[in-house]
């Protein structure tokens, strides 16, 4: 095994998603044969070799600090489930 | 010949000739879209009224001597691409009701240039699938026999092209996502260099792999279509700087002396037989033509897959973190509090292969694993960039099948995410490189499905590939073959 259900719990809590017991049964087998897959990875020699994060910039994009406009409170708003007044309205985080 | 069934190029003839209106163009792809939209499910949202407006605007524009690139050409978009006022949904439930307050810079580009948008096009959820399959908003079904799969991610827009539901389309490319629905769907995409498109209101996937590119019914449309969209955007700080060529000006070069890099890794056991065969054929016309054929290696080929299913959810995990039901798009109303609501709005809102994906990613990013996957992933996707660096020494571009097997059935890989990825074993290198890739139709399996040609080239070298696709198109008469191929097969039964 690559991955028990009991990682799997663990990283699906850091991943802010829940599974139903049969869902969980299903997603542990089907990750075990992905990561079993990424094993022949293991069989590539790669000392020394730079981990390559990105396609192809090699520099940094630097711009002025200027300020700019952006979307008014309003619309930004707008695609919110619950806005109120100029907030984003969420459950009760503290009791 | 209906107006839907013609190109770009010789739409905008007849409307610089007077022939027809922007207008008549719009009624013949509606009519079209009305005829076989209910088989093909192309779309998930259509848009007609804004499109009568944008042609009325086109016509005006044309009757005042002003036509531009686009000027009243009816396009699909794939709806992964933010539109002003009409929702994009990118596939899934937890956008379903997402209305963007501004426009990709793409979709900006196209309506500058004239163009009609259509609609917006069906895909896998969040671009993660490789049939169209993983929509929150049932399948699209492959206009050459509708119990087959149109591909993916794209699905939508290439079976909307097709189908001639639209005159072309844009689509994004993470890892074939544009180039496998091209061949599975008997039309041209291309995956421009990581850098050349902007990527500034395209809902993202994997940052350091996506790209937006174009589906046309030919060549010459894929070169008219990279001249509006490719270029530097100041609001996208991976995009590039640097000049843009007029891809048209490659279309009629030829290909006398070019150096065509065929890697053996690339012709192997487990493809269909006549992909292979049909493959073979197209790379003997082309050294017919004058190209000179190189045999060479790219020997990290077979871990591609791999580095590509821990890269891309990885940083997919981290991108889809955004949607937490808070600021837009589905929130649950089950929540106990805070935390619970997050949970509950994501797993009602995702769908299974976007949960396996975050699931992976997360996992590949966590602590005591982080070295062991995401690190040597990062570093065999080095290695495989250093394998094309190498080839390109030997040759100009690359040619190989586009995908190991023509369009497969609905449902047949839906139980089995290992072998769904395998549909994208040839197209996932050149987004680990960042070079340009093209998909060219190149004949039709004894069934009638379509085959793609796959051309890689290097870093910001489109128009070689434009080169190499148009003189290919050109040389096998294929518009006229895929021409009498769709009377033929293409009956929506």
């Amino acid at each position: 095994m690559k991955i028990t259900r009991t990682e799997v719990a663990h990283v699906a809590h850091l991943a802010r998603l829940t599974f139903r017991e049969e869902e969980m049964e299903k997603f542990t087998s089907q990750l075990n044969d992905i990561l079993l897959y990424m094993d022949k990875l293991n069989s590539v020699d790669t000392t020394g070799v730079e981990p390559m994060t990105h396609a192809t910039v090699l520099y940094n994009a630097f711009r002025e600090d200027v300020v700019k406009p952006s979307l008014a409170n309003e619309q930004s708003l707008a695609n919110a489930p619950d806005p109120r007044g100029e907030f984003f309205r969420v459950p009760k985080v503290i009791e | 010949m209906e107006l839907y069934s013609l190109t770009i190029h010789e739409l905008q003839e007849k409307l610089r000739a007077g022939e027809v209106t922007a207008a008549d163009i719009l009624d013949s792809v509606y009519q079209r879209i009305d005829q076989v939209e209910d088989k093909v499910h192309a779309y998930i949202t259509l848009m007609k009224e804004a499109a009568q407006a944008q042609a009325a605007a086109a016509d005006t524009a044309i009757r005042n001597g002003d036509i531009k690139a686009l000027t009243g050409i009816p396009i699909a978009l794939k709806d992964i691409c933010c539109t002003q006022g009409f929702t994009t949904t990118c596939g899934s439930r937890i956008l379903h009701n997402f209305v963007p307050p501004y426009d990709a810079t793409v979709v900006e580009k196209l309506r500058a240039s004239g163009a009609v948008f259509t609609g917006k096009a069906n895909m896998d959820e969040f671009a993660m699938g490789s049939s169209t399959e993983t929509s929150s908003f049932g399948v699209t079904r492959n206009p050459w026999d509708l119990t087959r799969i149109p591909g993916g991610s794209s699905g939508g827009s290439a079976a909307a092209v097709a189908a001639d539901e639209c005159i072309a389309a844009l689509g994004s490319d993470t890892g074939g996502s544009i180039r496998q629905p091209a061949a599975l769907c008997g039309i041209v995409g291309m995956k421009p260099t990581y850098g050349r498109v902007s990527r500034f209101g395209l809902v993202a996937f994997a940052s350091s792999l996506d790209q937006i590119g174009p589906f046309t019914k030919d060549v010459e449309d894929c070169a008219i279509l990279m001249n509006v969209i490719a270029g530097y955007d100041p609001r996208e700080s991976t995009s590039v700087n640097i000049e843009v060529p007029d891809y048209r000006s490659f279309l009629s070069r030829g290909i006398e002396g070019l150096r065509i890099g065929i890697p053996r890794e690339y012709f192997i056991e487990g493809i269909d037989p006549e992909i292979l065969a049909s493959v073979r054929q197209a790379i003997a016309v082309l050294e017919k033509a004058g190209a000179k054929c190189v045999d060479i290696s790219l020997p990290h080929t077979e871990y591609c897959l791999a580095v590509y299913y821990i890269v891309a959810p990885a940083e997919a995990s981290s991108n889809l973190a955004r949607y937490d039901g808070v600021k837009y798009g589905f929130r649950s109303q089950e929540g106990r509090d805070l935390l619970d609501m997050y949970k509950q709005s994501r797993s009602a809102g995702f769908g299974d292969e976007v949960k396996r994906r975050i699931i992976i990613g997360t996992y590949v990013l966590s602590s005591g694993y982080y070295d062991a996957y995401y690190k040597k992933a990062s570093q065999v996707r080095a290695l495989i960039r250093r394998d094309f660096d190498e080839a390109f020494k030997k040759c100009d571009i690359i040619a190989t099948p586009t995908s190991p097997t023509a369009a497969f059935r609905i449902g047949e890989k839906t139980d089995d995410p290992m072998q769904m990825y395998l549909s994208d074993i040839f197209t996932i290198s050149a987004n680990m490189a960042g070079i340009p890739g093209i998909s060219i139709p190149c004949g039709f399996t004894g069934d009638g499905l379509p085959i793609g040609l796959q051309f890689l080239g290097g870093h910001f070298q489109e128009g070689t590939l434009i080169q190499a696709a148009a003189a290919y198109e050109k040389t096998a008469g294929m518009s006229a073959l895929i021409a009498r191929q769709k009377q033929a097969k293409m009956n929506f039964a």
